[in-house]
């Protein structure tokens, strides 16, 4: 039931949200979606930055992969959607 | 606090609006979400009153149009901090959906097509303070404003009023719905400014 | 971490876009395709955070630009195009992002696919690779509505004059010039099949723009049969704004 409102933009315009969190860049890493188990680049992820918080979907399913939102000081971020995140630490 | 950037201001707003604290007002009318618009065929929409187990109340697209509707003119508050006056709706109140509805249920969980919800004390649901609403500015609302039909609470920030509204589960207790679980107040008043949890 | 940046110069690209020139102390330095988030405060204390891509090359004088195009309803992109003047000072952070990214040692042919304002980061691959006298072959396919609105396009035609191994075709989806080999339309699949690296060179390729732009090359360019880790992308959201 997506759409095609196109109203998305991708991983690399959370990366500076979640470089405050990630030591590593993160639009490199790889992640696998907990509920379909597609596996794509973090870049590849439709992220909804219009609302009160980030939300990251599954390009192939849009389930949400992790949210994180900014409350004043602190960043609270939710990362249940994905099964794991691998990041290059070279 | 960031270093000031001169010759910045925001937005601005006149400084006779009643506006509740931190918001400015717009004339237009953004669009915030959380994920992709649902396309939600009229003959398969519903809406359903829960209450985790039972199917309490059930309506079809044709069931709830004949319910009796209402048309308010209300103010309304998000909570990335733009406000907008005098918005006009038509929907059917919550009073009427929740008239047969015999429950000691404290709270309710509205529900959304995509995985939205939000949680709400169930008083806040009653005595004329919330519509689903399915017509904005004389016109059926749009699908990126919440149509066929949303939630509408406006005495709560605009994160209450579930667009794209399929149901609400009653429940016993509070729970937190999708921003309310990511450090978003539980309630939301905003003329208390309560935007995140730990807020008074 | 915030660096404060000054502007120390400002040029108009076209009507609506201007690049601002920022001096930033300490800056790390940065590859063609990223991009700084930038962070604007009103002086009671309200602020608010928007991403730019970078538009420069990188250079020893800690000097970082964007190009920034003005959106009539935009809450930021108006104050940066319009009243920010030399010597202001703005925070910014970064640089951000590593898969969006062309680095020098990549030795593979090059496709870049701009819409609109996505030229900007593909801008700064093409500047990073003169600077450094790259031979890397680079093929840019640039679409704009009309003529008014490309930007960069005297440097672009000193560069492919220059340098027969950078190749620029631009597309207009509204109105063309009079002289334009093709009548104003989108890109298509026959446009990706004449006018970029055949897929069994294997390119990487990399497309910015507006979302359903990119969805739509994107989805062209995987169809002539580049594989998805060749295809690296760069959404500016439903009408180009980030944000």
């Amino acid at each position: 039931m997506s759409s095609n409102s196109y109203d998305y933009v991708d991983g690399n315009a959370a990366a500076g949200d979640l470089s405050k969190i990630f030591a590593v860049d993160v639009t490199a890493a790889e992640g696998q979606c907990a509920h379909c188990g597609a596996t794509k680049r973090f870049a590849d992820a439709h992220i909804y930055m219009q609302s009160p918080g980030i939300v990251a979907r599954c390009p192939v399913c849009e389930h949400v992969l992790l949210r994180l939102v900014n409350v004043r000081q602190r960043v609270l971020l939710d990362l249940r959607g994905m099964t794991y995140l691998s990041l290059d630490t070279a | 606090m960031g270093a000031i950037s001169r010759g910045f201001s925001g937005r601005r707003s006149p400084a006779d609006a009643k506006l509740p604290p931190g918001q400015y007002l717009t004339t237009d009318f953004p669009v915030l979400s959380a994920g992709p618009t649902p396309h939600m065929p009229l003959d398969r929409w519903e809406f359903v009153i829960d209450d985790g187990t039972n199917v309490l109340r059930k309506w079809d697209w044709k069931s709830f149009r004949d319910l009796p509707t209402e048309t308010v003119t209300v103010d309304l508050h998000c909570v990335t901090r733009w406000s907008k006056f005098g918005t006009s709706w038509e929907g059917v109140s919550l009073d009427t959906l929740l008239a047969d509805v015999k429950s000691d249920a404290s709270h309710a969980m509205a529900r959304s097509y995509g995985d939205y919800t939000t949680n709400l004390p169930l008083k806040d649901l009653r005595n004329k303070q919330a519509w689903v609403a399915f017509r904005f500015d004389g016109k059926d609302l749009a699908p990126e404003h919440g149509g066929p039909a949303r939630l509408l609470v406006p005495h709560l920030y605009l994160w209450k009023s579930a667009k794209w509204v399929r149901g609400i589960t009653l429940m016993n207790h509070d729970k937190p719905g999708f921003w309310e679980s990511l450090g978003y107040h539980i309630y939301g008043d905003p003329w208390r400014e309560q935007r995140y949890s730990g807020d008074e | 971490m915030w660096r404060v940046g000054t502007v120390v110069a400002l040029h108009d690209e076209t009507a609506t876009a201007r690049t601002i020139t920022f001096e930033v102390p300490d800056w790390p330095g940065h590859f063609g395709g990223q991009h700084v988030d930038v962070r604007v405060t009103a002086p009671d204390g309200y602020s608010t955070v928007r991403s730019y891509s970078i538009a420069s090359a990188p250079s020893s004088d800690g000097r970082v630009e964007l190009t920034v195009e003005r959106l009539p309803s935009g809450e930021v992109s108006p104050y940066l195009t319009q009243e920010l003047a030399l010597g202001d000072r703005l925070e910014l952070r970064g640089p951000i992002g590593g898969w969006f990214v062309w680095r020098t040692q990549q030795t593979e042919p090059i496709q870049l696919i701009a819409g609109g304002s996505g030229i900007v980061p593909l801008m700064s691959m093409i500047r990073t690779r003169a600077s450094t006298g790259s031979a890397a072959r680079f093929q840019l396919l640039y679409s704009v509505r009309e003529p008014g609105a490309v930007f960069y396009r005297d440097e672009l035609q000193a560069l492919s004059d220059k340098d027969r191994s950078l190749i620029v075709t631009y597309v207009y989806t509204r109105a063309a010039p009079i002289d334009s080999p093709r009548p104003p339309g989108r890109i298509d699949a026959a446009l990706i099949a004449n006018t970029t690296w055949p897929s069994k060179l294997a390119p990487t390729c990399y497309v910015c723009g507006p979302t359903p732009f990119v969805e739509s090359v994107a989805g062209f360019l995987s169809a002539s049969g580049n594989g998805p880790n060749k295809i690296r992308t760069e959404r500016f959201g439903p009408t180009g704004d980030r944000k």
